[in-house]
């Protein structure tokens, strides 16, 4: 029996279609778990008027924040369920032994794991902007902010994921470990909606956060599957 | 004789302050078939987790066709697979799409040669119904139809026969056997009573190491 050579192996890009597609596939199959960080974001900002003060004036002035943090904790409850699922099943096992670099194929995970939990939230985020009495520019801007900033919150929370897979109660040490690294996006993302509602110019907020985002692109995937490797040689 | 295709120098490892193994050496050849034996907590598991990649706890010199392993560790994980006790099925996924998806990272094929990978595997009718309605034996044949398809060098199988049937446990002592013939390298670790001729031993109790050729 031939050692294969390694020009026989899948390319990085099929390998991370497929994990990409396998995630869709199995997210899709278990919609409650989907619809959970949207109802848990909608609840919130509902909430607030509520709990706070319904005035106009107020939650023009704070619903942006709201928004933000909102979906900020939506993405952090979330994200337990990133590699839980593999890592009990053994499919993480499978993936952390598959010949293409492990750092492409956890981005591929962590796109999937945007897409079902940030994207959404960024699509339902006119909706509840509307709801807090913003104006038509602030919510263009929100949705901006936001669509640069969950990628970002992903990434750093599949690293927090990674490193908290090994143990039992993971939940309090993952936000922990967390919350401190997405404190710099959740102050940019309403700076910027806040520096739009004053009419300043907000070029150098949104690059800020792009240069998050590409920071976070770049990094967080090296530094997950570093953590996937310890947990997993751990357990 | 043949170069090895997988070989250990002095492994030594511990585990929670424990020493489950030390100076243990061995080689696994192309066309063999080893069973790696010891009691509960000898370190079967752990000895084959380490041969696969994916536990860093150890010590020594892991050499892959000569070579050390990390130098080639992408030439390493193409030629090698490893099922381990959880066995990779996803319960939502159907046998089907799990099996494709476990091959996709590696040699995607048709649907038709993994379905009939399946059906050898006695799951012919269940590969569109979700593998959480099926039995564990069941789940377990859907890992062990990859056996099937797979055309890595040197297989790593932990405890691949629990709660398979006697007649699949048969079926597999045949696979692995066929498998020999043709030249791969199989080290497995079961409880099972299992009989393949020509089986090397590889025996982990505390304190010392045996290795019968």
């Amino acid at each position: 029996m031939m050692i294969k050579p390694l020009d026989q192996a899948v390319g990085s890009i099929d390998a991370m279609k497929a994990v990409f597609a396998r995630d869709m596939k199995v997210a899709f199959r278990q919609r409650q778990d989907l619809l959970n960080p949207l109802l848990f974001f909608m609840m919130v900002v509902t909430l607030f008027p509520l709990g706070v003060s319904p005035e106009i004036s107020f939650l023009q002035e704070a619903g942006a924040g709201i928004l933000w943090v909102a979906a900020l904790l939506s993405v952090l409850l979330s994200l337990d369920h990133l590699f839980r699922h593999d890592f009990d099943d053994g499919t993480l096992e499978q993936l952390v032994l598959q010949p293409q670099p492990l750092f492409l194929l956890v981005l591929a995970k962590t796109m999937a794991h945007w897409v079902l939990t940030g994207l959404p939230l960024v699509l339902l985020t006119p909706v509840l902007g509307v709801m807090v009495h913003l104006d038509g520019n602030s919510i263009a801007i929100l949705c901006l902010t936001l669509l640069i900033g969950t990628p970002v919150l992903s990434l750093i929370g599949a690293i927090g994921a990674a490193l908290t897979l090994g143990l039992r109660s993971a939940g309090v040490l993952l936000s922990l470990l967390i919350i401190p690294l997405y404190i710099p996006v959740l102050i940019f993302g309403t700076g910027t909606v806040a520096a739009a509602a004053e009419g300043a110019p907000v070029g150098a907020y949104l690059a800020l956060l792009g240069a998050f985002l590409v920071l976070a692109l770049t990094l967080a995937p090296f530094a997950s599957a570093a953590a996937l490797k310890v947990s997993l040689s751990n357990s | 004789m043949s170069e090895p295709l997988l070989q250990a120098i002095n492994l030594q490892c511990e585990r929670d302050g424990r020493e489950l193994f030390r100076d243990l050496s061995f080689s696994i050849l192309p066309a063999t078939v080893t069973r790696v034996e010891g009691a509960n907590g000898s370190g079967k598991t752990t000895l084959l987790r380490i041969l696969a990649g994916l536990s860093n706890a150890w010590a020594g010199d892991l050499l892959w066709c000569g070579e050390q392993r990390a130098r080639v560790r992408e030439s390493f994980l193409r030629n090698v697979l490893y099922l381990g006790h959880r066995p990779g099925i996803k319960p939502l996924l159907s046998p089907l799409e799990n099996l494709r998806a476990l091959m996709a990272g590696r040699r995607p094929m048709g649907d038709k040669a993994l379905t009939q990978a399946l059906a050898r595997t006695g799951l012919a009718g269940y590969e569109q119904v979700p593998c959480r309605h099926l039995s564990a034996g069941q789940q377990r044949r859907v890992a062990l139809a990859r056996l099937l398809v797979a055309d890595e060098p040197l297989w790593l199988l932990d405890e691949v026969f629990t709660s398979i049937d006697a007649s699949g446990v048969a079926a597999i002592e045949n696979l692995l056997q066929e498998r020999a013939a043709e030249g791969g390298a199989v080290v497995f670790t079961t409880h099972h009573n299992v009989q393949i001729a020509g089986t090397k031993r590889l025996v982990l109790t505390p304190g010392a190491v045996g290795y019968d050729d």
